[in-house]
């Protein structure tokens, strides 16, 4: 039995907001972190879903979706030695503390 | 090379050799070379223009020379003179060069102060040697900048305030400006920023001249310390050290003036014609209340800073006269005024740095004290009230008879209301010169000051020669404006007609 | 005949004013009063020489005699027809004043060697001398309106710088500056009424083309009675007299030179120089000119009715007296010889009453410098002290009187017959005020010599007789006033300068003299015994009048009221607070509004990664629904 193509959005649009929502509420760094992660499997969920259903024949969604796992996994690397630095300067990671740009 | 271009180069040598002098002995020695170097050239540039002329020179400007800036725009490095800009070279020379006396013994940072001194002087010497738009902008602003930073660290009092306020104002003030020289630029349609060729061409449509002749009056006048623009001047005066107050009202102050005759009124005869009524209202009201609110202050620096936009105001207020006399008044003005009060401030410095007050009611008797300062002071005052023999005489009379010309009845009102002015000075400047000088000597501390010190002699005996020069005989320097005023306000005269 | 010498006049006391006031302070005394004496000496000698050439050269052909300008260089020049010329310029009447200038600046400087043994400043005192006598000179000798405003204006400082000479004294300090701001504001007046002549007659000089004064038409009244409001300030005329009476602050030698005997004629001597175009094109504005004279001369001969300052009654007699000379001015009404008689009467008076007025200041100085006060009380008895002095007090006191045979009978009785020709009515007033002087004059005559001696003052210090420096020229001053009433004046100067002799008008001099007489003996009756109950009855009886007299009918405080009240308190002080507050609080509310809206939108910048991020998304939504909806 075919799964139904709404099925698959309606859970990467679940993950997406989610993921906002993460982004812009949780004050852990950490948490916003995995709120990137969220929005970005979001998308590739939807790569792969599309090209799937609608082309097929071709496979340029499947390498796009990838390479966004790949590139999520060297942000996630970044993002966390940036944490790390932030919580060794200023011992903790909560983004209230981090107003360093302030005008 | 053009004998012009010295004025700007010798400073800049200047900058340098103060910029490498090690020790206070070489920043003085670096200064006094300098600075004689810098009035003896204006001097011999008066001579030497003198000469010219007499030998039959007819040309509107002298020594003309220019060199190409950057072309897109006709950015011209154009210099050249005709005798008003040599009579405020040579001002300019009289007051540096005093001037440097005058911070002799200044302290602390004192490599930096003359850099910034020097810098100043600069820009004031590069704006009056100048004959193009964008140059002559350029030279202003690098006058307007040192200007902050000599009164925000080596002033006193609201050091911080008076300067902030003083460069933003200005700085406001060149915003209008540089959007009057534009206007006049694209106005004119002229592939040229070159003010003689843009006025020979007389082309900028009137309905721009309505709108760009305001800014640009408006954008020098506040230099001029135009009512209502004036408040920059008192607060600023107040807070500068000795020297700076010298060559902010002895030339920079000038600089107003004469970028309103030079480029506003030459350029935008049809709409000064029209428009001036507005400002000569300004400057009228400048002239006495400028003089009224001089006669309650209590503080030195600000009887005269008030004295000033008094004086200043009758500068705008000749010019906006347009007749040959009352012009070349005006620039007589300029002279006077820069010379005498680069004296007043030199000797409010000098007995300021004795009594640290400058509260008149604090000083009493300072004449059986100093008196070579007071003498001075008092020679200074009687400048400042027209007395004959001295410069501020011929300068108020080329200006009053001048103005009275214009035969209408608002000039006449005009001019009658600015004769009272005369009348007030002397109030004000009797008022401090027995507060301060006169009477027994009321603070004990006082009596163990001294009097003044040979530099600080120096710099008085050579701004009261300077001033007495001037008033004992003006013929020279009138003769010598006279022919460049004329061409000035030839556009105007035929517009009359 | 050449007159390039004159030159010397001007130059010599400018010079010593430059060498007293430059190295005046390493000299000793006596060579810095030795250097100012003589080079007046020289003046002296050469005004006198110019005199008796000019004179005596005789008339040129249309009986007049000749104006000659030795000297007339363009020093600034203003357009092709108004220049400031220096210069000098001989005729009779500047001849005149080089005449009466020189001989009492002479006797000035030579009175003060005594009067002023000692004073700290003795060098100053002298350069100061020099700079007025150079000033006084320059303006009588002026060839233009324009040369003498300058020298005017140099008269009026170098009579600060004197009355303030005791600068350590409030009093003094605070008359000079007072003298100088109220004979400035007048000077507004001057220059303004010079500016409207030198536009419409086209030039500064004296004589205009007369097309443009027919031009001018109304104007030339404005301007010449703009210019006497100038004259009126310096010949303290009322109500600017007020700087007068104080500048008796200043050392009597100098009251006598400047505020009795030549400054305080100047405007005089202006309305004199201007006096072709007064008669011509002004006549109505001469005639309220008399009129404010009689007004004059009758407050100041009432305030000095009742004054027990000595200097103070003899300067209000000096505002009494220049009112005289400036009645006789306005009361002519032509400019011939007879109709303008007035103006022969009025230069007359200037020469007469500068010699005798001089003296009787002089005369003054001698006896402050005797007891070491002003004031009439610590007088009295003092004939016997002063022989000297008494006796040549008495001559002027007698000359101002109008006793024939002293000086200021003849010139006063020609002013009075000038008055009756114009109008009786002033004719009698002014007869009246002469009789008022003859009053005042002997009540201060009596109030010092005798009356009540203040035995116990000069008890603790003997008054003296004033050494040979000061009382030489008291002696040669009432020699002076002896014989000048002799000269036959009208020859030499008169109103178009034409010869003019001057006979006595019988029954105007009977008059007056028997009016002089009555009030003389009044005097005597009154305030020659040492009891006084008559004067004293009198006083007691009109008090408020006699203490409005005595107060000056308060024109010092009317002064003082405006001056502190009106322009310190109403119009300064309110401009100051109005320049702070209102022009300078808008700029700095511009500057504090900028400051506050960059705050508010600072706040946006918090730094925060999450807002920043909020702000992201409201953008891009904000901007996609543009999107959609254009």
């Amino acid at each position: 039995m075919e799964i139904h193509v709404v099925y698959y959005l309606i859970v990467s649009t679940i993950m997406l907001f989610a993921g906002i929502y993460g982004f812009f509420t949780r004050k852990n760094l950490l948490a916003v972190l995995i709120s990137v992660e969220l929005i970005l499997n979001a998308t590739n969920i939807n790569f792969a879903v599309f090209n799937r259903y609608l082309f097929p024949d071709v496979f340029e969604g499947h390498f796009f979706a990838l390479f966004g796992i790949g590139i999520a996994a060297a942000e996630t690397a970044v993002a966390i030695a940036i944490i790390i630095n932030i919580y060794r300067n200023i011992r903790n990671i909560q983004t209230d503390n981090i107003d360093e740009m302030k005008g | 090379m053009n004998i012009l271009s010295f004025f700007v180069l010798i400073p800049l040598l200047m900058l340098l050799g103060l910029w490498l002098s090690r020790s206070l002995n070489q920043v003085r020695g670096v200064m006094v070379v300098g600075s004689s170097a810098l009035l003896l050239l204006s001097i011999y540039l008066t001579i030497d223009y003198l000469g010219l002329r007499s030998a039959g020179a007819t040309e509107e400007m002298l020594y003309t020379d220019s060199y190409m800036w950057y072309a897109p725009l006709h950015i011209c490095y154009s210099i050249g003179v005709d005798g008003i800009s040599v009579a405020m070279l040579l001002l300019s020379g009289i007051i540096v060069f005093t001037g440097t006396f005058a911070s002799w013994k200044l302290k602390p940072l004192t490599k930096e102060y003359f850099l910034w001194f020097t810098l100043l002087s600069l820009g004031v010497f590069g704006f009056f040697i100048s004959t193009d738009l964008f140059t002559m902008f350029m030279f202003y602003e690098v006058a307007l900048i040192p200007m902050y930073l000599l009164i925000g660290v080596w002033g006193s009092g609201r050091k911080e305030y008076s300067a902030m306020k003083l460069t933003l104002m200005l700085m406001g003030a060149s915003a209008f400006l540089l959007c009057g020289i534009l206007g006049i630029y694209y106005g004119s349609g002229a592939q040229t920023m070159n003010v003689l060729e843009i006025a020979a061409l007389h082309n900028i449509p009137l309905d721009l001249q309505r709108i760009f002749f305001p800014l640009t009056f408006l954008g020098f006048g506040v230099l001029g310390a135009l009512f209502p623009f004036h408040t920059w001047s008192p607060d600023g005066h107040a807070s500068a050290p000795t020297a700076v107050s010298m060559l902010h009202a002895g030339v920079l102050m000038k600089l107003g003036g004469y970028g309103c005759f030079r480029v506003a009124m030459y350029l935008m005869p049809e709409a000064t014609q029209e428009l001036g009524w507005i400002f000569l209202v300004l400057t009228t009201i400048s002239v006495v209340y400028g003089a009224f609110s001089a006669v309650v202050q209590t503080d030195l620096k600000y009887i005269n800073a008030y004295s000033s936009v008094s004086h200043c105001g009758l500068v705008l207020f000749a010019l906006l006269m347009m007749t040959r006399t009352s012009c070349t008044g005006a620039i007589l003005q300029m002279l006077s005024h820069g010379l005498m009060t680069a004296l007043f401030f030199a000797l409010i410095g000098m007995i300021y740095g004795r009594t640290h007050t400058r509260d008149i009611r604090e000083m009493s008797g300072l004449m059986k004290i100093m008196p070579f300062l007071s003498v001075g002071y008092v020679i200074a005052g009687l400048a400042n009230l027209g007395l004959p023999g001295l410069s501020g005489f011929i300068a108020e009379m080329t200006i009053f008879v001048g103005s009275f010309e214009n035969a209408d009845t608002f000039h006449r009102v005009c001019t009658i209301i600015a004769c009272t002015s005369i009348v007030i000075t002397a109030v004000y400047i009797l008022r401090v010169v027995g507060k301060i000088l006169f009477h027994t000597v009321k603070n004990p501390h006082h009596l163990e000051l001294t009097d003044a010190t040979w530099d600080e002699r120096f710099a008085v005996i050579c701004l009261i020669i300077a001033v007495a020069g001037l008033g004992m005989a003006p013929f020279w320097v009138s003769d010598m404006l006279h022919d460049s005023v004329n061409t000035i306000l030839s556009a105007h005269l035929s517009i009359l007609k | 005949m050449d007159y390039s010498y004159t030159i010397l006049i001007l130059l010599l006391p400018m010079l010593s004013f430059i060498v007293l006031g430059l190295a005046g302070m390493r000299m000793q005394h006596k060579v810095a009063g030795a250097i100012g004496t003589a080079v007046l000496g020289i003046v002296a000698v050469l005004s006198y020489a110019t005199a008796y050439f000019y004179f005596g050269n005789g008339r040129s052909a249309d009986g007049t005699y000749e104006k000659l300008m030795p000297y007339n260089f363009e020093w600034l020049p203003f357009t092709s027809n108004l220049h400031i010329d220096l210069g000098i310029l001989l005729d009779p009447i500047s001849v005149m004043m080089l005449i009466v200038i020189s001989t009492v600046s002479l006797m000035v400087h030579i009175y003060s060697f005594g009067y002023m043994k000692g004073e700290k400043g003795f060098q100053r005192y002298y350069a100061f001398l020099s700079l007025f006598t150079f000033s006084m000179l320059g303006l009588v000798v002026a060839t233009n309106i324009f040369q003498m405003y300058i020298f005017w204006e140099l008269v009026g400082v170098s009579s600060y710088l004197l009355i303030g000479f005791y600068y350590t004294k409030p009093e003094a300090v605070a008359a000079s500056k007072k003298a100088f701001i109220v004979t400035r504001f007048a000077d507004l007046g001057f220059l303004i009424g010079i500016l409207i002549y030198g536009y419409y007659a086209g030039t500064f000089t004296f004589e205009p083309e007369t097309q443009m004064l027919i031009a001018a038409g109304g104007m030339m009244p404005w301007a010449l009675g703009l210019m006497f409001v100038g004259g009126a300030g310096k010949s303290a005329m009322f109500p600017l007299h007020i700087w007068l009476p104080d500048a008796m602050e200043g050392p009597t030698p100098v009251s006598a030179l400047i505020h009795a005997a030549t400054m305080v004629v100047a405007g005089v001597y202006l309305v004199a120089r201007m006096f072709p175009i007064f008669i011509a094109y002004a006549p109505e504005v001469l005639h309220w000119i008399a009129y404010l004279g009689v007004l004059t001369a009758f407050y100041a001969a009432a305030v000095a009715c009742v004054q027990t300052d000595i200097k103070r009654v003899l300067a209000f007699s000096t505002i009494s007296q220049i009112a005289f000379m400036v009645v006789a001015l306005g009361v002519c009404i032509g400019a011939d010889t007879h109709e303008g008689l007035g103006y022969m009467a009025g230069m007359f008076h200037l020469f007469t009453h500068a010699m005798f007025k001089a003296l009787l200041f002089l005369g003054a100085g001698a006896i402050i410098h005797a007891v070491h006060s002003n004031e009439m009380s610590a007088m009295g008895g003092l004939r016997k002290y002063m022989p000297i002095t008494h006796i040549t007090f008495l001559i002027a006191c007698l000359a101002i009187a109008g006793i024939p045979p002293f000086s200021g009978f003849f010139s006063k009785d020609e002013i009075l017959a000038a008055c009756f020709q114009f109008s009786p009515v002033v004719g009698w007033m002014m007869s009246i005020i002469a009789g008022m002087t003859a009053f005042y004059m002997f009540r201060l005559y009596y109030g010092i010599f005798w009356g009540k001696e203040n035995k116990e003052l000069h008890a603790h210090h003997t008054p003296h007789e004033a050494p040979l420096s000061m009382s030489f020229p008291l002696m040669f001053l009432a020699a002076v006033t002896c014989v000048s009433g002799f000269i036959p004046f009208g020859h030499f100067v008169s109103s178009n300068g034409q010869a003019y002799d001057i006979h006595l008008n019988a029954q105007v001099a009977i008059t007056s003299v028997c009016i002089a007489i009555v009030a003389i003996v009044l005097a005597t009756f009154m305030y020659m015994k040492e009891q006084q109950p008559v004067a004293d009855k009198l006083a007691a009886t009109f008090k408020t009048l006699h203490r409005a007299a005595y107060r000056r009918f308060y024109m010092d405080e009317i002064w003082m009221f405006v001056t502190k009240k009106i322009i310190f308190r109403c119009i300064s002080t309110p401009l100051a607070w109005f320049d702070r507050h209102a022009v300078d609080q808008f700029f700095n509310f511009t500057a504090w509004s900028a400051n506050a809206s960059a705050d508010e939108v600072r706040g946006m910048q918090s730094g925060k990664i999450q807002s920043y991020c909020i702000w992201f998304l409201i953008g891009a939504l904000a901007f996609t629904v543009m999107l959609l909806l254009v």
